[in-house]
């Protein structure tokens, strides 16, 4: 299999909150052939809570960010769907204007750094699936998942704005019928499971504001999947996870009824199938215990 | 010149008469689509063939009067402007058509719009300025003023938003897309004065900071307003006019910066701190749960990015909002 590049942009999360997720990516690259030339000098992507107080300085701390994929003339791959959004929208924008990209190159140019738009940022779902392919991942599946009903729950921000989103990979992702997340269950042996809530909002980004709205949300999108029979779901976001996974005692108490099950990140789901060692994943950092392995 | 197509479609509508009917119920026709249709056609043809009584509201048929929203499949859908072609891409041949609220239902597709237009008006959708009753000229603005409207002006109050929002849903005090779109329309107007509407919509109760950034309002827009990109330009301009509240979403939002500069990484941490202060006790017991599974990096340990100093620099230079 021929060997695939990438710039990885992190973000925070798998850094700090979810450290399985960054283990687990790097072995499921390990794997797929993969190599992940990490951007350590990446910033916070402003995770759409500095945009709403400083627009422009997100713009060109992202825009700083993508240039350092570009001084690698990669790829840049993100393993979050929050970054995702705020690099793609930042992207587009200054793709798209060219008196803001000029003004954005005038703030970079004083760190020695310029943007070019010459590289695309993509999701690892959607860079897997693109340049590798799901026929070629169920190839290498070792320990099929035929066992496991696994409900896919995909992320606002890796589906909507679909016109942004659709820009960054090859595939057509319908916003109210998406199919990536699905098919890669498909491929890893699984059953996916179809459930109202799979792509909807998990409420993170209102957690500390509007503590209730979160909690509501992270309940019906637990309880759609127990309703839908769901051994456990699947998401490629790491702070739909930490919804998912770390708050179920409020949001058990909020829609009033008890919902609780493992959550995996779509890497930790994709080593298991690929024959990962446990270890590589990280399951014990979850707090709803993976009951399953 | 392409040619007409034609395909049968299977739909399940939505029927209710809150007067007779104790529950609502679904009536089944399976019916010949073709690629000119737009959803409208669809309505119109079980009324005037199949049952006289189905009821949905429809005026202009031309995208303007926005009375003919209701959702296709869960989606909200201006029913004159949607294509079918484009509802079968979305969803294939089973449809099921439904108002844009179940619960708000009255008859059949039309629904009780009532909490839509009371948040509407809440926003005062009006130029409020004291203005000469007896002007000599009109009283123009600059196309450059005109722009800064960016579009919010094109909506026409169908609703296809308000209902597609999942905090309109589970949240009856917030205001809702479509009412923060008509706040902006006004607050980006040169010639408003209104000091209040600002303050309302960023108010914690019914204001922006409840928004969870999920992108529905812009998926279903029929009229590509973006109405979370007009939310956003709210927080922003609260801040730009003085009027953000020193509250734990303002905070929250303003942390980022702060943790930027200090560590080019976000410090999770340090940002429910800053953002919660004396509050953050009630995320100890989840917190401790979270440090024991490894899950909590403190501050001291946390790797900064690299090349530290640019962020630094830009940071200084770049910054165009003050908290």
């Amino acid at each position: 299999m021929e060997k695939l590049r990438y710039a990885l942009f992190t973000g925070c999360t798998a850094k700090q909150s979810t450290p399985e997720q960054l283990m687990s990516t790097y072995a499921v690259a390990k794997k797929l052939n993969i190599e992940l030339v990490e951007l350590s000098e990446a910033s916070c992507c402003g995770a759409s809570h500095l945009q709403d107080y400083d627009d422009f300085l997100s713009l060109v701390l992202n825009a700083r960010n993508i240039a350092y994929a570009e001084k690698h003339r990669l790829t840049m791959v993100t393993i979050c769907n929050t970054c995702q959004l705020n690099t793609a929208m930042t992207k587009h924008r200054l793709d798209s204007d060219s008196n803001l990209k000029d003004r954005v190159n005038k703030e970079l140019k004083e760190v020695n750094l310029e943007y070019k738009g010459t590289s695309n940022v993509v999701h690892f779902l959607y860079a897997i699936i693109d340049d590798i392919g799901l026929e070629k991942i169920t190839s290498l599946v070792k320990t099929p998942l035929s066992q496991f009903n696994i409900a896919p729950f995909y992320g606002c921000h890796n589906i909507r704005p679909s016109e942004l989103q659709n820009r960054s990979h090859k595939i057509k992702e319908n916003p109210y019928r998406p199919t990536s997340l699905d098919n890669l269950i498909i491929a890893c042996g699984g059953k996916n499971v179809d459930y109202e809530e799979k792509n909807k909002c998990c409420g993170f980004h209102v957690e500390l504001q509007a503590p209730k709205t979160a909690s509501i949300l992270t309940g019906n999108a637990i309880a759609g999947a127990m309703d839908g029979n769901a051994d456990w779901m699947v998401t490629p976001c790491p702070l739909c996870h930490l919804k998912l996974d770390t708050q179920t005692k409020h949001a058990s108490t909020a829609i009033g009824r008890e919902v609780s099950m493992p959550v995996l990140h779509m890497q930790q789901m994709l080593g298991l199938a690929l024959g990962c060692p446990q270890e590589e994943l990280g399951m014990k950092h979850h707090l709803t215990k993976v009951n399953f392995i | 010149m392409s040619t007409i197509t034609i395909q049968k479609v299977n739909f399940k509508v939505f029927r209710f008469n809150n007067i007779d009917d104790y529950l609502p119920y679904y009536e089944s026709y399976t019916l010949d689509v073709t690629s000119e249709d737009v959803v409208l056609d669809i309505l119109n043809k079980i009324k005037w063939e199949h049952d006289g009584s189905f009821s949905y509201r429809r005026s202009c048929r031309h995208g303007i009067c926005g009375a003919c929203a209701i959702k296709v499949n869960g989606r909200s859908t201006l029913a004159c402007k949607e294509s079918m072609s484009t509802m079968i891409e979305y969803f294939g041949t089973d449809l099921t058509i439904e108002p844009l609220s179940t619960k708000r239902a009255i008859k059949d597709l039309i629904i009780d719009k009532s909490d839509f237009w009371e948040k509407h008006e809440s926003v005062k959708p009006y130029v409020n300025a004291k203005i000469d009753e007896t002007p000599s000229c009109e009283n123009l603005i600059s196309p450059e003023d005109a722009d800064a409207l960016n579009e919010a002006d094109l909506c026409i109050q169908c609703g296809s938003c308000h209902y597609a929002c999942p905090v309109t849903e589970i949240n009856d005090d917030f205001f809702g897309p479509a009412a923060f779109v008509s706040a902006y329309r006004f607050e980006a107007d040169v010639r408003d004065e209104d000091s209040d509407r600002l303050i309302a919509v960023n108010d914690e109760k019914q204001g922006v900071w409840d928004c969870v950034k999920c992108f529905e309002c812009a998926e279903v827009c029929p009229k590509d307003i973006n109405p979370i990109e007009k939310i956003t330009s709210l927080h922003q301009m609260a801040f730009q006019r003085g009027v953000a509240k020193n509250n734990v979403a303002t905070r929250h939002a303003v942390g980022f910066k702060d943790s930027i500069v200090r560590n080019g990484v976000l410090d999770e941490g340090g940002l429910v701190l800053y953002s919660e202060g004396p509050s953050i006790i009630k995320h100890i017991p989840v917190a401790l749960k979270m440090f024991k599974h490894g899950k909590i990096v403190p501050p001291w340990a946390i790797v900064k990015s690299d090349n530290i100093g640019e962020i630094k620099i830009l940071a200084q230079s770049s910054s165009t909002a003050k908290f």
